[in-house]
This record gives structure tokens, C-alpha cells and sequence, in this order.
């Protein structure tokens, strides 16, 4: 739960949500604590919510980190995995 | 991707390495307390305490918000689930945290309470949504990372106008449980740790900025460094601290600089103060009652607020006898000091909060640092 894991932006719509795409998973987030988002930015994502823009580069080094470290499969299981 | 290798540079993690060598006095212990169950996690995991030297140590802190949390919270969410027949939403790392008894949120749900767990706030306003006729309880745990998306959750649940969507809240705040640590009776009561200097969380400074931890490094004249995730940001990081140590330094500086800035995110922030409050006081597993800790919810959303909508009963709360985590929590203890530890306290089976989460001290030493005690202790056995 204390890991914030790194997306792509796909989708935006009105209402402060939007679609991010990560390893092959899509998954509708709250943009609501993020300003001036655009298709195509990495967001760190947490609990469900992009906490901060990051660069593609932190995006893809923090990423392969922690599938180095065996945590990005608990992560996006944990993504899909919840109540919808 | 050129940034990639460069963090993973293995040349690179060796001559930091030889700096720290070269700068560590050694007429001098360095103690380093890291606060965020992130580097405890990438300290173990990447073998980071092996290329220190010997008088450099990392000293596991409260670091992990799940390990934190007393079992007299945790008892009184499993009331209010079995009590007054709501739908209790959690997190998953809540669900198999012993409370009293052993008494877990997993083992009230098999018994019957409707408990589930969610990955956000989202999917729990969506079971309010779903269930008019029930009351939906959101049990919220977390530093500062997890708070916002609370707040935009009741702050959601006000414009829709859900009656039926209530939070039992236990944010709790980073930088006074740093504070906490250094200045409590009560920790010197377990036995002191001398800390020289301090990991600071880099995904929860993100949120509030590093500014924060700019009185308080002031106040206690100890160094913090904000540290990234990688092995060499910690590595990095701690260099960083043993130069301000050996210079007689107390600052704030940041090694996080790709993610943290010092104002942190104000969006976040504004919506945080506008649904909360600082509680006076919140008891913490491990360090007991620290003034100014945690949030609750404001007046004007009192609405929202699940310890006054829901009445839970005084009861007497315990830890399981014999379970280290306390000492744990304040690095005055190593988990394996815990005789509970490997033995009747495995992932499988907790016995406290350290090993439920896998950014707990107990798990990470569970799952990586056992095997490097032994590997040190054969080679020093085998040099005899």
C-alpha cells in the first residue's frame, strides 16, 4: 500500500478522473490532487490517485526497480485486484 | 532510458561506496535511523548494510503506517464492523493485523462481518453508491501519502450528498513521530538509540515538500536527507549525512531532487487542511501518546466522521505478550532480539504488525536479512 507505482496518462475526462495505462493494465484514476495534466504524462499513482507528475525517465527507472525487486507484480495485482 | 543504467551503475554504487569508506571516521559510530518502510524494504533487499563499513548503521524506524497503528484502533474498527452492521472498507495490509486475541479484520469477516477490502477511496465511495441501505465505514490508515485521497473522498461524498459514507480516521503525521522519537520519556525508558542523523521519506515529502523537516532538524540539530528509492539514493543519501555529521552540520538537504521539491504539492496540501485537524494527542504502537501526530476530521464535515456517527465500547486493548515490535519500532530493538521471531512469528502467522507488512522491519528481515546474518556469521566462523 506505501508504494506509489508510475503510469501513463491515456484518457482525461472532465470530472478529475482519468485512464492510465501501466505494463498492459488500464486502470481509471482520480486526478484530483494533480493541476495541468496532459495525455501522454507519467503520474506516480497511489491508492488510486496520480500524487505527482514525474518525468518518462524516473517513470521507467522506478518501474524497473521494483521489478527488480519482485513488488511491481504484488502492485498491479493489487490494482486489478481490488473492489471494483 | 540512459537514466536507467546510470542508477543501476555498478561502478558507480562501488565508489560511492569507497566514499563513504574513505569519509566514515573511524573513531565514530554513525547511526541512521531511515523512517520510510520504502528503504527499509530497499536497504535489505539490495544488500545496502553490507557495503558500509562497520561503524556505519541504518536503524529501522516507524516507518510503516500499518505497524504503527495501536490495537486499540484496530479493536474498535472490528466493533464497529460487528457491532452496528456496517460495511467496513480497508486497505489489504489492514486485514491480517492481529488485533487483541489475534483478532483480525480477516477473522471477523469469516465469522461473518461484511468486511472488504479496497485498493482506494474510489472503489469504496462506489459501495456506498451501491448500498444505500447500508452505512459504508472507510478504515483509513497512512502518513501523509495516503491522506489526500481521504480527503477527496469525503470531500467527494459531500457534493454528491452520500449520507451513508462515514471515514474512521488514522492518519498520522511524519515529522512529529520523528521528533517523537528523539525527545520521549518513554522511548528512553526501553533504552536509548543514539541517532545521528536521518533517511527522510521521499514519497511523503513529495506531498508536504521537504520544508517541514527544516524546524525540526533545526530544533534536534540532527541532519535529514531526502532520500529516493533506489539502493543508490540510499547509498547516495547517507553519504550525504555522514559529510553534514563530520562537519558538524544539521540541515535539511534534499537527494531527491527528481520528485521532491520543498513546498511539496499545495493542491494536496489545501484540500488535506480543509477536511482535517490536528488531533492533540495519538497513540502510536510502539511510541505510545505523541502530541500533535495524527489528523481527525474537522467540524465542518463532522458528518463524515465514523467515531461520531458509530459508538464503540471501552475495552481492555493488548499486544501479543512477548512481541517485540515497540522496541522494534524505535530502532532500539533488532527483530532478531524478538524470541517470537522465525519461530511462532513467520508472514504466515503473525504475531505483531512488523510482520504483516512487507515494509515492516520483521518481514524485510524475514524475507532478506536472516540469510545475510548467517552468510556474515559463516564467513566470520570460517576466517576463525
Amino acid at each position: 500500500m506505501c508504494l506509489a507505482i508510475p503510469a501513463k496518462v491515456t484518457e482525461l475526462s472532465g470530472d478529475d478522473m482519468a485512464v492510465v495505462a501501466l505494463e498492459g493494465v488500464k486502470k481509471k484514476i482520480s486526478t484530483a490532487l494533480v493541476e495541468d495534466l496532459e495525455v501522454g504524462d507519467y503520474v506516480l499513482v497511489h491508492v488510486g490517485y496520480a500524487l505527482h507528475k514525474v518525468s518518462p525517465e524516473e517513470a521507467a527507472r522506478t518501474l524497473k526497480m521494483m521489478a527488480e525487486a519482485g513488488v511491481l507484480q504484488e502492485e498491479l495485482e493489487e490494482i486489478t485486484g481490488g473492489a471494483q | 532510458m540512459k537514466y536507467v543504467a546510470e542508477y543501476r551503475d555498478k561502478d558507480l554504487a562501488k565508489s560511492v561506496a569507497s566514499a563513504i569508506q574513505r569519509e566514515a571516521k573511524p573513531g565514530r559510530t554513525y547511526n541512521i535511523m531511515e523512517f520510510c518502510g520504502g528503504h527499509t524494504h530497499a536497504i535489505f533487499r539490495y544488500g545496502v548494510q553490507n557495503l558500509m563499513p562497520e561503524n556505519v548503521h541504518f536503524v529501522h524506524g516507524p516507518g510503516c503506517p500499518v505497524c504503527v497503528l495501536p490495537v486499540r484502533r484496530l479493536d474498535d474498527a472490528v466493533e464497529i464492523a460487528e457491532r452496528h452492521n456496517v460495511i467496513l472498507c480497508t486497505y489489504g495490509d489492514m486485514m491480517r493485523v492481529p488485533g487483541t486475541k489475534q483478532r483480525s479484520l480477516i477473522r471477523a469477516k469469516a465469522d461473518g462481518a461484511d468486511i472488504r477490502m479496497v485498493y482506494s477511496t474510489l472503489d469504496a465511495l462506489k459501495i456506498a453508491r451501491d448500498n444505500p441501505e447500508r452505512e459504508v465505514v472507510f478504515f483509513a490508515i497512512g502518513f501523509e501519502t495516503t491522506t489526500p485521497p481521504t480527503a477527496v473522498a469525503i470531500k467527494q461524498a459531500e457534493e454528491e450528498g452520500l449520507k451513508n459514507f462515514s471515514v474512521f480516521c488514522n492518519h498520522v503525521l511524519t515529522p512529529s513521530a520523528i521528533g517523537h522519537i528523539l525527545q520521549s520519556p518513554e522511548v528512553r525508558e526501553l533504552g536509548t538509540v543514539q541517532i545521528d542523523g536521518f533517511l527522510g521519506p521521499s514519497h511523503v515529502s513529495s506531498v508536504i515538500g521537504f520544508e517541514p523537516y527544516e524546524y525540526f532538524a533545526e530544533e534536534f540539530q540532527k541532519p535529514v536527507v531526502i532520500a529516493g528509492f533506489e539502493p543508490l539514493d540510499v547509498m547516495q543519501s547517507t553519504l550525504m549525512l555522514i559529510r553534514q555529521i563530520n562537519e558538524g552540520r544539521h540541515e535539511v538537504e534534499n537527494e531527491y531532487t527528481r520528485v521532491v521539491t520543498r513546498e511539496g504539492n499545495l493542491k494536496a496540501q489545501a484540500l488535506v487542511s480543509d477536511i482535517f485537524e490536528l488531533r492533540t494527542s495519538f497513540e502510536w504502537r510502539g511510541l505510545g501518546p505523541v502530541p500533535y501526530s495524527a489528523l481527525q476530521i474537522r467540524e465542518n464535515y463532522a458528518d463524515f466522521d465514523a467515531e461520531r456517527r458509530f459508538e464503540v465500547s471501552p475495552k481492555q486493548s493488548r499486544e501479543v505478550k512477548s512481541c517485540e515490535c515497540p522496541a522494534i519500532l524505535r530502532g532500539v530493538k533488532k527483530p532478531t532480539d524478538c524470541k517470537l521471531f522465525g519461530t511462532v512469528c513467520t508472514p504466515d502467522n503473525p504475531m505483531g504488525s512488523c510482520m504483516v507488512s512487507s515494509e515492516g522491519a520483521c518481514a524485510a528481515y524475514w524475507t532478506y536479512g536472516r540469510y545475510r546474518d548467517k552468510t556474515a556469521r559463516q564467513q566470520k566462523e570460517a576466517a576463525a
